[in-house]
């Protein structure tokens, strides 16, 4: 099997920031949060949350920075939402290489159903 | 919609009894035979092996063979972590299309477990490949530039697998 035939280069050089903005137990549980609830205001999101506002802050610009969040002003708060179309990017990688595993199982499987040893 | 970036999981039922599944998965030539790679000896664990890409024994699609076939001859190596017979086959392996004199050691390599049990009916197989976000994406789309077939070609060929598996 070969794996990740793609031309999709481009994508994966612009994808980088996305999973490294992922790798962070914070951030994933604060993207989580946006996910479950929808848009959430900092003081939301650090409640509950066992970091400080200004955690919550400095973590929010850097899924800003990699295109997965924005925030907008509404009256004196920042409220905060995910930008979904970056982070389903993230996951067509992993799904380009689960469609290659399926297609191996399709040939395991025809190889120990069906052919002789 | 799940964050999770990390790893991939799969989890068949095999209509084959344990011991015609542990051989497919864990014997190198059984392996490379559904799998489409040619490896000059048996698994060992902890021993690293360089393998190449070759036609798949099982009867594919005429259009994904001639698909695969620009990739034949490619390297393929994998490092063998654990055999507990008929429970658990582990190796690592770097995710993405080698390159010839590019040495991937140094990489990080993702973890693919197999692992296989006894139901009725058959054999429940596992499989997790985990690791994927640790390798700098960057050092992916260097590895993936030469690349022509697309996205959608390929989804295209796996849709006909499936419709051939249904």
């Amino acid at each position: 099997m070969t794996r990740a035939s793609t031309s999709a280069a481009a994508r994966l050089a612009e994808a980088a920031p996305v999973f490294a903005a992922l790798g962070d137990d914070t951030r994933l549980h604060i993207v989580a949060r946006l996910c479950g609830d929808g848009p959430l205001s900092i003081v939301q999101l650090a409640d509950g949350a066992s970091v400080s506002r200004q955690a919550v802050t400095k973590h929010l610009n850097a899924l800003e920075d990699a295109g997965l969040a924005r925030s907008s002003r509404v009256g004196r708060e920042r409220i905060w939402e995910l930008q979904t179309k970056r982070l389903s990017q993230a996951r067509q990688y992993l799904d380009q290489i689960s469609q290659e595993w399926d297609a191996a199982i399709v040939r395991l499987r025809a190889f120990v159903e069906n052919q002789e040893e | 919609m799940s964050p999770n970036t990390d790893r991939i999981q799969k989890k068949i039922l095999l209509r084959a009894p344990l011991e015609r599944v542990w051989r497919a998965i864990s014997d190198s030539k059984q392996f490379g035979s559904w799998h489409g790679v040619e490896f000059d000896g048996p698994f060992i664990a902890g021993a690293g092996m360089v393998g190449k890409v070759v036609p798949t024994s099982v009867a594919v699609d005429p259009e994904v063979a001639r698909s695969r076939k620009k990739y034949e001859g490619t390297p393929f190596s994998i490092s063998v972590e654990r055999i507990e017979p008929m429970r658990l086959f582990s190796m690592r392996w770097y995710p993405f299309d080698e390159e010839s004199g590019v040495d991937y050691s140094n990489e990080p390599w993702t973890l693919v477990e197999f692992r296989l049990e006894e139901v009725a009916g058959g054999t429940m197989l596992s499989i997790t490949e985990s690791g994927f976000d640790a390798i700098p994406l960057e050092q992916r789309a260097k590895a993936l530039t030469s690349h022509e077939q697309g996205w959608a070609a390929q989804g295209t060929l796996i849709d006909k697998y499936l419709a051939m598996a249904a």
